[in-house]
């Protein structure tokens, strides 16, 4: 099953992965080898399957509505690669 | 005992003499760290070593024996961790470039319990990046080198903990498994790996690759070690919600149990591929009979999905990872790529900067199974043979109380081999990954050695929570198969 | 050509827990940047999200309120996108199975009673909090301040049922009555605390297929989306009357100027690759679960109105006055039946002191024994208020004030005979003109009167003796 350079492209866009025009051509022949090589999964009738997420069967567990601060704010932010007024700074948000 | 030197004593033995004061956490530490300074640099097991803040808590172990306090059944005891486990103020990388410089502010839950129980720290293990390898080749810190031929790889992706185990630079080692990560490698250096029920071992503040079939679990050099490791970092943690709360059986009194009447199923499809290599099969036949001449009865299983659980495997690990390493965006921690003019510039050079190919590759192939117009043909579909995968083996354990397989279809190949060659890779994972995709636990104990002299492991699979049937029954091949376990490697 | 509106409206309200829905954060607003923030939602590596039990319990009784099927096994999923308020670049929702569907609210329109569909309900997470340096075209740089992320919101999604702004705003209002009144939402808009996005299309009045439809976001105050629905009906229309077509899209409302304006940002297809959170189980609720918060959801608002009109005879504007706050409802109830004598009047009583009530500053007994001393003619309603201001600024019970002050009225016959007597002896020129046909004058007597008594007469009874003295 190939896939196109655009789906490549698209796909780099929605993971924030940017591509040199250099790896495109590769990734896209790496990518179309492995869902070539999955697509035999269409094999397989699993109408009526119900699809498993969790090897576990149970609920989900809770905890109790209790507030325990984590009390450690700089921590948090000391692995900022840019932080001000103890916040996370981000470059500006530009259209493109 | 008098002439098996320091570090190659068994975990138990260690943590027996120095709690009998035979020898002080001091000096046991300053041996491994000695014997990690001589060997790492052939071996690169390590990512992080820690010596001072080693031999600081191996004096500190001391002192409070001295008082008369014991940590925990590990006191004293020099062990290492898999970099891909949180550790407080200790720089944890999951072996990649855009954590190169992270310092958790909390530790994992098996950090925790492993150090609560009064083990050492020794340092961080080299490992795949984000876990995503066979061969941990894929680590921005470099490759990791099977003791037993540093020409070769030692597997992955916990290859750093499998070689540091190996070559006696620690005691034991806590390692994770998506798909084989534990016990491929575990096999590959000829030491003991298990890979625990999935809820088993509580996954806080362990690193995220597929959340929903990673486990942790012990890799150690004897079966005994496995045991008694497992049963430290297993039980119920409140901080995750897929842990479960049943308690922890004595699974150190499981090795010495007797296999009599024990049920082992061989699934036929496990043997009928070409890709086993005839060293490996030999092998493998060697544990079976180590079984059944301890009384344990054969039986013919069939998983007949087996060969769809690698595709399901590429479907459902790679589109968790999509999602579970979106996180590293360069806004909080972790790399940020410089001069950005923007928002979206910016997090996409971190991430292609900070990412390497195999992950990039994961990252690629997860997003697309899930995005529109695809979820259905291909993570939808891969999560229903899920389905047909963990059925063949409730099936399968309705006749047979385990299941004998190669871990791994060959010995450790040589660097760079499969290097340019994904798929390929992957299969070496190949009877490895259905387990995880079930969610049953394995281990994988030494059996043999290629005519190489490459170590080869055996698998075992049981029931959900019967770990105690696989501690079982690789005691019996244990002592069955008296091979060697630490690597003939000189400094 | 009549046009009609097609509206849906979908309410985000933020549950009133002290922690965080995956994290034991706190909640509380306005704390210091980044101070209510931990690993779990801050998104750092290997951390996990663990449920919070009240934040589904205040969802499951919003949709028992709701008439909402509760759904037995409930997924949570991950909704994926990158933005630095969103520090795992997924939040956690509830996609193809949420915990409840198919309910309805019934609002009044026009006199009668309309009933509007509710689609849905589902919890997730909020996002954080962004702020621009400078102004956002321009801005170098934003700052991520993460206090909001995974503060727990309840999303309840309606039906496109409604059909004018004024519709829309009843319903909105309905809903956040039932949200206060069930306490699972503090239903503060300017925190942001229950905010309304708006589905709206028009159609020509007989077509069945719904035009195209534009998502209406920014309205912070039910004035504000009655206005933007308003705006937007009419654009629309005024769009299809001069021969072009309305764009599926979002649009801001700009409540400055009164005009809804298309957000315009050159967004890449949405594609949330939503799946299932492998990080959570589903939420599994069972049935005595379920009846055990049934049991806990006290009357709602609508139900409230019509019987305190039915079961204390006043007027539905009060009891709409009354029911608008439970706190207050509930003490108008408990007067009441302290001293039964008239509802009405406690009714005016309880209004009349609405905010000291709601601040919990006032007893039941007070307006009790107020409107009963009044209705026996003990003290003057002038005496009365002064009374209850004194309650609230001596906290002393009020008959104790009252004999204490000695502002208990004089209704004693004999005594209004005798203060009645020196009045009009003091006054002949006014008694004669009263006899002489001005009627008028009876109120100067009355004022003379009380005067003299320093406030203290019956103003009624007075009346009474100087009717027969002047006879």
């Amino acid at each position: 099953m190939a896939i196109t350079r655009e789906e490549v492209l698209h796909v780099a866009r929605l993971a924030r992965l940017s591509l040199p025009e250099t790896e495109v051509e590769r990734l896209r022949e790496q990518l179309s080898a492995i869902l070539d090589y999955v697509k035999q999964l269409d094999q397989l009738d699993t109408r009526g399957v119900v699809p498993t997420s969790h090897a576990i069967e149970m609920g989900t567990p809770f905890r109790d509505d209790v507030v325990e601060p984590f009390g450690d704010r700089e921590a948090l932010l000391a692995n900022a690669p840019d932080r001000q007024n103890d916040c996370f700074r981000v470059p500006r948000i530009i259209e493109d | 005992m008098a002439n098996v030197p320091v570090h190659e004593w068994t975990l138990l033995e260690a943590a027996r003499r120095v709690r009998e004061k035979e020898i002080s956490s001091r000096e046991l530490t300053g041996a491994l760290l000695a014997r990690i300074e001589a060997l790492d640099p052939k071996v690169h097991a390590y990512i992080t070593v820690l010596p001072e803040a080693a031999a600081a808590d191996a004096a500190a172990c001391d002192e409070e024996q001295a008082k008369g306090a014991l940590r925990g059944p590990f006191h004293g005891v020099p062990i290492g961790l898999k970099d891909i486990f949180c550790t407080r103020g200790v720089r944890t990388t999951c072996g990649s470039r855009i954590l190169r410089d992270f310092l958790p502010p909390y530790d994992a839950c098996v950090a925790e319990k492993v150090l609560g129980a009064g083990a050492v720290l020794l340092g961080k293990h080299n490992m795949d990046e984000f876990a995503m390898g066979s061969s941990t080749e894929t680590s921005f810190f470099g490759p990791t080198r099977n003791p037993w031929d540093v020409s070769r790889i030692p597997g992955g992706s916990s290859g750093g903990t499998a070689a540091a185990v190996a070559a006696a630079m620690c005691f034991a080692g806590v390692g994770t498994d998506t798909g084989g990560s534990i016990r491929q490698p575990a096999s590959l250096c000829g030491v003991v790996g298990v890979k625990p029920t999935y809820g088993r071992v509580s996954r806080y503040g362990m690193i995220a690759f597929a959340s929903s079939l990673d486990q942790g679990g012990p890799i150690a050099r004897t079966v005994a070690d496995a045991a008694s490791l497992l049963g430290v970092i297993a039980g119920y943690d409140r901080r995750d919600s897929t842990s479960l709360d049943l308690p922890v059986p004595d699974y150190l009194a499981a090795v010495e149990r007797p296999v009599e009447g024990l049920r082992v199923g061989l699934p036929k499809e496990y043997y009928e591929g070409d890709g086993l290599s005839p060293d490996v099969r030999a092998a493998v036949e060697k544990a079976l009979n180590a079984l059944t001449d301890q009384g344990a009865i054969v039986v013919e299983v069939s998983l007949p999905h087996t060969s769809f659980a690698l595709s399901t495997y590429y479907l459902v690990a790679p589109a968790e990872a999509s999602s579970n390493l979106a996180r590293y965006d360069g806004v909080r921690y972790g790399h940020r790529a410089e001069g950005a003019s923007g928002l979206i510039e910016m997090m996409s050079r971190t991430r292609a900067e900070g990412f390497g190919d195999e992950v990039k590759r994961r990252i690629m192939i997860g997003t697309y199974a899930l995005s529109a117009g695809y979820y259905d043909a291909f993570y939808g579909k891969a999560q229903k043979v899920r389905t047909l995968i963990r059925d063949d083996f409730m099936k399968a354990f309705e006749s047979a109380d385990v299941l004998l397989t190669p871990t791994a279809p060959t010995p450790a190949f040589r660097l760079g081999e499969k290097m340019d060659d994904p798929l390929t890779m992957y299969l070496s994972d190949i009877y490895t990954i259905p387990c995880n995709l079930a969610g049953i636990p394995g281990i994988s104990v030494p059996c043999g050695f290629s005519t190489e002299g490459l170590p080869i492991g055996a698998q075992l699979l049981s029931k959900p929570f019967r770990e105690e049937t696989l501690f079982t029954a690789a005691g019996a091949i244990e002592r069955a198969l008296p091979l060697r376990r630490v690597a003939p490697l000189e400094g | 050509m009549e046009f009609e509106a097609v509206i849906g409206l979908e309410v985000h309200a933020q549950l009133s827990t002290r922690s965080k829905i995956f994290c034991a954060c706190s909640t509380a607003f306005g704390a210091a940047p980044n101070g209510n923030t931990c690993p779990v939602c801050t998104g750092m590596p290997g951390v996990l999200p663990v449920l919070n039990r009240k934040a589904v319990e205040f969802t499951i009784r919003t949709a028992l309120a709701t008439s909402c099927t509760v759904q037995r096994r409930s997924v949570f999923a991950r909704k994926n996108y990158f933005y630095p308020d969103l520090p795992k670049a997924y939040q956690i929702s509830q996609y193809e199975l949420p915990v409840a569907l198919g309910g309805h609210v019934d609002i009044e329109v026009d006199g009668g009673t309309k009933r509007v569909g509710i689609t849905r309900i589902h919890m997730e997470e909020d996002a954080g909090k962004l702020v621009h340096e400078g102004e956002f075209a321009d801005a170098q740089a934003s700052l991520a301040d993460l206090n909001r992320c995974s503060v727990p919101l309840m999303e309840i999604v309606s039906e496109p049922d409604m059909r004018t702004p004024e519709e829309g705003g009843a319903y909105l209002r309905r809903l956040h009555d039932i949200l206060v009144y069930l306490g699972v939402c503090d239903g503060n808009m300017e925190e942001g605390s229950f905010r309304c996005d708006a589905n709206v299309s028009v159609r020509p009045v007989g077509q069945e297929a719904f035009g195209t439809r534009a998502e209406l976001k920014n309205m912070n105050s039910f004035r504000n989306v009655e206005k933007a629905l308003e705006y937007e009906i009419r654009r629309q229309v005024e769009r299809i009357e001069d021969g072009e077509k309305v764009v599926q899209e979002t649009r801001l409302w700009d409540a400055n100027a009164g005009v809804t304006v298309s957000m315009r940002r050159k967004e890449e297809a949405h594609d949330y690759r939503y799946f299932p959170d492998p990080d959570l189980l589903p939420l599994i609720v069972d049935d005595s679960w379920i009846e055990e918060l049934r049991a806990t959801i006290p009357e709602m608002p609508a139900e409230k109105i019509a019987r305190l009109g039915r079961q204390y005879g006043i007027p539905s504007y009060d009891a709409g006055i009354l029911a608008s706050s439970r706190a207050l409802a509930d003490f108008f109830e408990v007067s009441a039946a302290i001293y039964a004598g008239n509802p009405k009047t406690t009714a005016n009583e309880c209004i009349h002191w609405k905010d000291a009530v709601i601040a919990g500053t006032l007893s039941p007994e007070t307006i009790a024994h107020a409107v009963e001393d009044r209705e026996r003619g003990t003290i003057s309603a002038t005496a009365s208020k002064k009374l209850v201001e004194l309650v609230l600024s001596t906290g002393k019970p009020f008959r104790a004030l009252r004999d204490e002050q000695g502002l208990t009225q004089v209704s004693d016959t004999s005594a209004l005979d005798l203060l009645v007597d020196k009045i009009l002896a003091a006054s002949p020129k006014e008694v004669d003109g009263y006899r002489a046909g001005k009627a008028g004058l009876l109120s100067f007597f009355v004022g003379q009167v009380m005067k003299e008594s320093r406030g203290k007469a019956n103003p009624k009874m007075v009346q009474e003796v100087l009717k027969r003295k002047l006879g």
